[in-house]
């Protein structure tokens, strides 16, 4: 019944070129007040790592102040036990983390959707052994995989853990992309694509890709979150070159220095709690993406405001 | 029981769902009755608010769907009067309903029996777990089904058996009034032929009264003995099935249905749509929401509402009909 | 019976690829890692543990197809190597004295955590009105974003140094017998509380908001509908036809997240010191005991992998469909 209403009341006739599903899908993202929060958190944190040399009033590296000093006017998030500005660190940090975060979120994605989407379209033998080694990647614990790289690695760049954590974690994605790219693959207007003689090739990227902006979207926020986790806990082992600045290699001199034992909470806090907002902003805008692409649940909500 | 007392009795009865684009009359006041020991049809395009009518008959309408005015009586008692224990257990007991979709009623991870079981037992206190199987197994028996499948989990069984096992837990408890919504809809059509003669043959032996929703009306005029047309939410049209042989002195609507039938001549196949679309029940049209697919329609069609004028014994929602009802 | 035979085939399969992961990493890493390990080691070690070492690392002449074969030998035959850091002691049974830790308190915290976790997915879902609906899934959400090692390290400044509730860390007291005594049961019970509470307030969430959401959905299936107008009792309703159809699911994904569990579990370990399997991890790192960390990482894949294997099994115990070998599962 309720799919019947629906029905009626949808707009007949209009136009679904990709560019305007983009749009159509962006715009309920600013009428929702919980991605509205989400995005204003990740504007402030991106805003702070383009212009951190603006921002930062000291050198995050520069160890010339009193050690060990509870926030002050000049010190707002104190000093580190070698006397080090931890809001410039905190700054600093932002760059490294949200960098290497987001571009492996969206490296995870793209190697996600093309081994989905060569799932979905090769034969079975292709897509058995892709599925097999999707499932290995989902099951095999990740970071002790990563910890073992890194062991054999010493020292990596920030950069190079990015890289390293897309190469590890890019199953969840290539199982939900390829379950998709089934489903879409079997509506008609596909089947017609593919017997009016398109290449699978095209038929990937302008029938089937296009209605997966939504599931991309998402990938890419789920992905940049597990990739922000996984870098700060590799650099909160150590197993970051610990002289770059990023939030998880502070959290490792905040640890390591004994922070938690002399009680300054004024150097372990600020970088969890960044990692901790922009996990969050990202949780946010997902759960927002959720909403728009699940009538069901989205239809409970409405629900609700209603009574 | 007294014939002359009404199994179900709707009073003005209307249902309105909350929608982004409003508030959507699916149910638009509407009054019927329904005896013992009869079947009655009540046919309609999708979305004309058929099924909506059964679940708000069942007390059963979900989330942002709620009655708006009107009473709903069966055997004698208003339902939307019950309590929540009460109407557990009156609901089954006197009436009970055959989903649309059957296919997907039963609960796949418990198997036939557990479901029968559950159903007795919730009704019949006093009822030993033991005796609970032995009329599962007879109601099985009743719907022509091996008593081997008590044990059977919905997936291992057809499309068919698993409506047939619907079926029988929808008489279990010997109710008054069984509603079915499209009961044959996902059916293959050997497999429907089927199941409309065991609901027949179990409405002769058990005597309660049908509510048989459809779209297909030369299904319906077979079974039923009366039949109620929905349009837009409201009756349009009541009808004993046997006046249904002629397009005269119906509904324009109804007319047009009995057109869409496919009639075998001679040699050929004639079959005619109704043209236009069903109306945006959140924009319905003024006066009759028919006029815009009306090929009769004229000024007060467009303006005024028509009441109900009585037509060959049955009634009739239609401005053509004015004079000879009055 | 196809089911069972699919999932010990990707249990036998993951399990040979794990090894083999193990077997190639250390060789193929830019600029022979072992080389240069060799080189630094020189002259710290006996000559014995350097032949070792040779071998392991196939710093010999062997063809990698015969090292390789060696290696799977000896994984089976129980010799996985000598510790470098406490040489010459076998891996394997320094690995042995971790694993039982991380069991208890990994298993346990999780097992937990989805159980609550999914209880209250099921009142949250049917009490839709209610507070706790609207406040958890923004709470959860931000318990989801918070790194776990973070949240361990907030715990123990607030409730281990400032306040002084809990120890500051390890797996029992220093005066205690470990051994089957209550004074030792006690400690590690005692010990295990906070790391405990940050892994069952990690996983907590997840569970909690995939159950309530599996719950929605299913109590607008129709059999749902159907057996609440036969009158099923609701508390019958709730559970045995809503949640037990909702539970599925959730069962899937926990399969799918226990490697990520364990990898959590590792960071929390190492903030606790806890004498788990992570902790064994982290030490063999950070002194470079390179045969501690491949049969470390092996041990969790393998424990990784196991786990997932009595969750299918546990799996096909509650759904009918795969029991008796349904085609459509």
């Amino acid at each position: 019944m309720n799919v019947e209403l629906g029905k009626t009341s949808q707009p007949i006739g209009k136009k679904h070129s990709p560019l305007n599903r983009i749009y159509n899908f962006l715009l309920p993202l600013f009428a929702n007040k919980k991605a509205t929060v989400g995005m204003i958190i990740f504007l402030v944190f991106v805003l702070a790592a383009i212009f951190e040399p603006w921002i930062a009033p000291y050198d995050p590296n520069a160890a010339i102040f009193p050690p060990s000093q509870a926030p002050t006017a000049e010190h707002i998030f104190g000093t580190t036990n070698t006397g080090k500005d931890v809001f410039s660190q905190f700054i600093y940090g932002a760059r490294s983390t949200i960098v290497v975060g987001f571009g492996a979120g969206i490296l995870t994605t793209i190697i996600g959707l093309t081994i989905g989407l060569i799932s979905g379209f090769a034969g079975r033998i292709v897509d058995s052994i892709l599925g097999f080694v999707t499932n290995l990647f989902l099951v095999v614990p990740g970071l002790a995989l990563l910890i073992v790289i890194e062991a054999y690695l010493e020292n990596a760049s920030p950069y190079m853990n990015g890289l390293i954590i897309a190469l590890t974690g890019w199953a969840w994605g290539a199982r939900v992309f390829r379950s998709m790219t089934f489903s879409l693959g079997s509506r008609d207007y596909v089947t017609a694509a593919k017997l009016s003689g398109e290449s699978n090739l095209r038929v990937m990227f302008t029938q089937i890709a296009p209605n997966m902006v939504s599931v991309i979207a998402s990938n890419i926020m789920y992905a940049s979150l597990a990739a922000i986790l996984a870098d700060s806990g590799l650099a909160f082992l150590g197993l970051e070159s610990v002289s770059s600045v990023s939030w998880g290699t502070m959290l490792y001199w905040a640890k390591g220095s004994g922070a938690l034992l002399n009680g300054s909470w004024w150097w372990f806090l600020p970088p969890g709690i960044g990692i901790a907002l922009v996990g969050m902003s990202l949780v946010l805008m997902n759960f927002a993406v959720d909403q728009i692409t699940n009538p069901r649940l989205r239809q409970q909500i409405r629900r609700k405001h209603n009574g | 029981m007294d014939k002359n007392e009404p199994v179900l009795e709707l009073d003005d009865v209307s249902v309105s769902y909350d929608s982004p684009a409003g508030a959507v009359q699916a149910v638009n006041h509407v009054s019927m009755k329904i005896y013992p020991n009869t079947i009655v049809g009540l046919v309609g395009e999708s979305g004309s608010g058929k099924s909506t009518l059964a679940n708000a008959i069942m007390h059963l309408l979900k989330g942002n769907a709620r009655l708006t005015s009107g009473k709903v009586k069966v055997m004698g008692q208003d339902i939307y009067s019950m309590g929540d224990k009460e109407l557990r257990q009156f609901r089954w007991n006197r009436m009970s309903m055959v989903f649309q979709s059957a296919m997907n009623a039963l609960n796949p991870v418990l198997n036939v029996e557990a479901q029968m079981v559950d159903t007795l037992r919730s009704h019949r206190k006093g009822m030993s777990y033991k005796a609970a199987r032995k009329r599962s197994r007879e109601l099985l028996e009743l719907v022509s089904i091996d008593s081997k499948y008590l044990r059977a989990f919905p997936h291992e069984l057809s499309g068919g058996m698993r409506q047939r096992i619907v079926i029988a837990i929808a008489v279990a408890l010997e109710p008054d009034l069984v509603i079915m919504d499209e009961p044959t809809t996902a059916l293959d059509v050997v497999v429907q032929r089927s199941i409309l003669d065991k609901i027949r043959d179990l409405q002769k032996t058990q005597k309660f009264a049908i509510l048989l929703i459809s779209h297909d009306f030369s299904l319906v005029t077979e079974l039923c003995s009366s039949v109620a047309i929905m349009y837009a939410g409201r009756l349009i049209e009541k009808a004993h099935s046997e006046t249904l042989d002629t397009e005269e002195s119906h509904h324009p609507y109804t007319q047009g249905l009995m057109r869409a039938i496919p009639k075998l001549t001679a040699d050929d196949v004639v079959i005619e749509g109704i043209p236009g679309n069903p109306p945006d029940l959140v924009d319905l049209p003024v006066g009759c929401a028919y006029h815009p697919r009306c090929p009769f329609a004229y000024e007060n069609c467009r303006s005024l509402r028509p009441e109900l004028h009585e037509v060959r014994d049955g009634l009739v929602e239609c401005h053509l009909y004015e004079k000879s009802g009055s | 019976m196809r089911y069972f035979i699919n999932r010990l085939i990707f249990f036998v399969l993951s399990l040979w690829a794990a090894v083999t992961i193990n077997f190639i990493l250390p060789r193929l890493m830019p600029g022979n890692p072992a080389q240069a390990m060799f080189a630094k080691f020189q002259g710290q070690l006996k000559p014995e543990a350097m032949a070792a070492m040779k071998q392991q690392f196939g710093l010999t002449d062997e063809p990698i197809w015969d090292k390789y074969l060696s290696y799977l030998q000896g994984l089976v035959t129980g010799d996985w190597g000598l510790s470098f850091a406490n040489f010459p002691v076998p891996v394997t049974s320094i690995i042995g004295h971790s694993m039982p830790w991380t069991i208890f308190l990994v298993g346990g915290a999780t097992v937990i955590s989805v159980f609550i976790g999914t209880a209250l997915g099921i009142y949250v879902s049917f009490k839709r009105q209610g507070i706790l609906d609207s406040t958890l899934p923004i709470s959860s959400m931000a318990l989801q974003a918070m790194p776990h090692f973070f949240v361990a390290m907030v715990l123990i400044f607030v409730f281990a140094f400032q306040l002084g509730w809990f120890p500051l860390g390890k797996g029992f007291s220093i005066d205690v017998m470990p051994g089957f005594n209550w004074d030792f049961i006690k400690s590690a019970l005692f010990h295990s509380i906070l790391p405990g509470i940050t892994l069952f307030f990690g996983g907590l969430s997840g569970w909690l908001i995939g159950m309530r959401n599996n719950m929605i959905y299913t109590l607008g299936e129709d059999y749902v509908v159907f057996a609440e107008a036969k009158g099923v009792h609701p508390s019958r309703l709730m559970f045995s036809y809503a949640a037990r159809n909702a539970f599925l699911p959730q069962l899937t994904s926990f399969a799918l997240a226990i490697g990520h569990v364990v990898s959590g579990a590792i960071l929390v370990e190492v903030v606790f010191s806890y004498p788990g399997i992570g902790s064994q991890l982290n030490d063999a790192v950070l002194s470079q005991d390179y045969p501690m960390i491949q049969a470390s990482f092996l041990l969790i894949a393998v424990a990784v992998l196991t786990a997932n294997l009595i969750v299918d099994l546990l799996y096909a115990r509650l759904d009918p469909r795969i029991r008796t070998g349904g085609a459509n599962s």
